[in-house]
């Protein structure tokens, strides 16, 4: 059922969070019959002492291959960021879960960078099995996306950050 | 037992529920508004969802977004609390058709008692008295003259779709009947949606005495005795407690058993209370069913020692009672003040604010039950009730010698509360003997 995937995909994001911030680069859990494996493909800091955790070797880092770990957030894309009071926030209006695309083989609506009208639709947000398309209410250039797809969001919560023209 | 639910309430009693929740290891997700962004019980929950601005028809009130929040939270199960949505027949409808199951009653038994017109008639059917009224709603002001000179005045006019104390009035001749009738039926429709109206005679001088029930999906019923309430203001109840200080023993099995046969005949399931007038010949008459857990529910848990909020989510998970009723025992004396933030001295107006100064009474007998601290604001989008205030002795008298120190002991500053008219009441000597009745905070303050 789609909400038992909302449930365990926050459980893995937040074991993704307790890995690195106790620097863990494999993690297995065993809860009867489920069972998660998550592997980092990162490398730790350089410089700081490496916290050994319980039943975890810390190895050489492996290289870049395919980790089975789900993809981490979107980094918020903020190189041109400016002084955060000029940029204009795109709330949301709904309770529901945020999809960054009409459907799941469409592009997003919108990326950081994309210009944007007060019409312009910037997302789907879903309630109970609705597909709201929420529009900008404002103009100018995506400057920040701070939700990931399939996030759920609540009343008020910043989707964007738009740069006015 | 439920791993999660959600709270679809505020203030006081979400903190009530959160604290149930978390003694049967159940996750509680609370819902808020933006007016309660920064309430402290929020971080008390597992989870918070922002569910809108602070008009509470955008938030407590907005159901699309409240089962928006239960699905994204992934809730088996809603809690209402009391007000809001918590008698509300299309709610509890959606959450049955969204498979999230609904912690009151169910949907056909919230729709017949929620009626106050059928719970009459069901009532009359299992044998419980009830007030002298109409049989049905009355759809014209000389239908209503007709039977207002057969009952005999004073008769009261009711919102056949009311509750909570409002949608009434009380006419005592021809003239003032015909006026108000109308007006009645519009102040309906307006509050309740809802028009009709139905016709009660007045009882002189009642108490309002109410008996709390429970029952499983089974139909297996108990109750955990009375209360009186019969210390109100314009039909809102200040003080409450638990027993009825004048009921004889005979009298309270006879009210309580009306109550259960009530419960049973309308197929009801979780918490429920019956209310009732007593008139001073100590003869009860049924008024109603609130289909809900009540705001003054600590004052029977004092006094029979059991977790009324704990039962309500044991039952909505399926748990079939196996106790019995002489198991359910009283002993003591509990009693209630509802500490609002109003104006006495100024026909009790409510006063929000920023609270600068509270210092909550403590020490032995004494429970206080609130969501509010230093540096919170009271809203102008709720009610006004900060606090409830219970104190539990072995007597009565006991009793109102804690309550009284620890109303003294109350520090809320700079905000008026009703602390001051609440020292007043328990104080009066009618009181203190227990000689009150619905009008008496209207005749004596």
């Amino acid at each position: 059922m789609a909400e038992k995937k909302k449930s365990d995909l926050k459980k893995i994001k937040e074991l993704i969070e307790i890995m690195k911030k106790n620097d863990l680069v494999e993690v297995e859990i065993k809860h009867g019959d489920d069972k998660i494996f998550l592997k980092r493909s990162q490398a730790p800091p350089t410089g700081t002492s490496v916290p050994t955790a319980a039943q975890n070797t810390m190895a050489v880092p492996a290289g870049p291959n395919a980790s089975q770990a789900p993809t981490t957030e979107a980094e918020p894309a903020v190189s041109q960021l400016h002084a955060e009071e000029n940029l204009v926030e795109i709330k949301s209006p709904l309770v529901g879960t945020f999809y960054a695309a009409p459907s799941p083989d469409s592009d997003p609506c919108v990326e950081v960078g994309s210009q944007v009208e007060p019409q312009t639709v910037v997302c789907i947000i879903e309630a109970m099995k609705v597909m709201n398309e929420i529009k900008a209410e404002t103009g100018g250039t995506i400057a920040e996306i701070l939700v990931e797809n399939g996030q759920a969001v609540e009343y008020g919560q910043v989707l964007f950050k738009v740069k006015p023209d | 037992m439920f791993s999660r639910i959600l709270i679809a309430n505020r203030g006081e009693i979400a903190l009530r529920i959160i604290r149930a929740c978390h003694e049967l290891g159940i996750e509680a997700v609370a819902v808020y508004s933006e007016a309660d962004r920064d309430a402290p019980y929020l971080k008390l929950a597992d989870e918070a969802v922002c569910i809108g601005p602070a008009d509470p028809a955008e938030s407590y009130l907005n159901i699309p977004r409240i089962i928006s929040a239960a699905e994204i939270a992934d809730v088996e199960a809603i809690h209402p609390g009391y007000g809001f949505l918590a008698e509300n027949v299309e709610f509890a409808q959606i959450c049955r058709d969204c498979g999230i199951t609904f912690i009151g009653p169910p949907v056909e038994a919230m729709r017949l008692l929620g009626d106050k017109v059928r719970a009459r008639k069901l009532a009359r059917e299992v044998r419980v008295k009830v007030v002298p009224g109409s049989e049905g709603t009355i759809q014209n002001d000389s239908e209503a003259l007709k039977l207002a000179n057969k009952m005999r005045y004073p008769v009261m006019i009711k919102a056949a779709a009311g509750g909570g104390g409002r949608g009434m009035r009380v006419v005592h001749n021809d003239i003032s009947l015909r006026s108000a009738f109308g007006a009645a039926q519009a102040e309906a429709k307006a509050a309740f949606g809802d028009g009709s109206v139905y016709l009660e005679k007045f009882i002189v001088e009642p108490r309002h005495v109410e008996v709390q029930v429970m029952a499983d999906k089974e139909g297996n019923a108990l109750h955990f005795y009375e209360r009186d309430c019969s210390v109100q203001r314009r039909h809102q109840k200040m003080i409450e407690e638990s027993p009825c200080p004048i009921l004889d023993e005979d009298t309270r099995e006879e009210l309580c058993k009306a109550a259960l046969r009530i419960i049973k005949e309308a197929n009801y399931v979780n918490a429920a209370t019956v209310e009732f007038l007593l008139d001073k010949n100590k003869k009860f008459y049924f008024i109603e069913v609130n289909t809900r857990i009540q705001v003054e529910h600590p004052v029977t848990e004092m006094v029979t020692g059991h977790d009324l909020i704990k039962w309500q989510l044991k039952i909505a998970a399926g748990h079939i009672i196996k106790i019995r009723q002489k198991s359910i025992k009283h002993k003591g004396v509990a009693i209630e003040c509802r500490i609002n933030a109003e104006d006495h001295k100024n026909n009790f107006a409510p006063c929000p604010g920023k609270i600068t100064k509270y210092i909550p009474p403590g020490g032995p007998g004494v429970r206080v039950d609130t969501h509010v601290h230093q540096g919170w604001t009271v809203s102008t989008s709720y009610d006004s009730m900060i606090c409830k205030l219970i104190v539990y002795q072995r007597t009565r008298t006991e009793a109102i010698a804690t309550m009284k120190r620890a109303l003294r002991e109350f520090v809320i500053e700079p905000v008026k509360t009703t602390i001051p008219a609440c020292l007043d009441i328990i104080q009066h000597n009618l009181f203190v003997k227990g000689k009150i009745d619905t009008g008496f905070v209207e005749r004596n303050f």
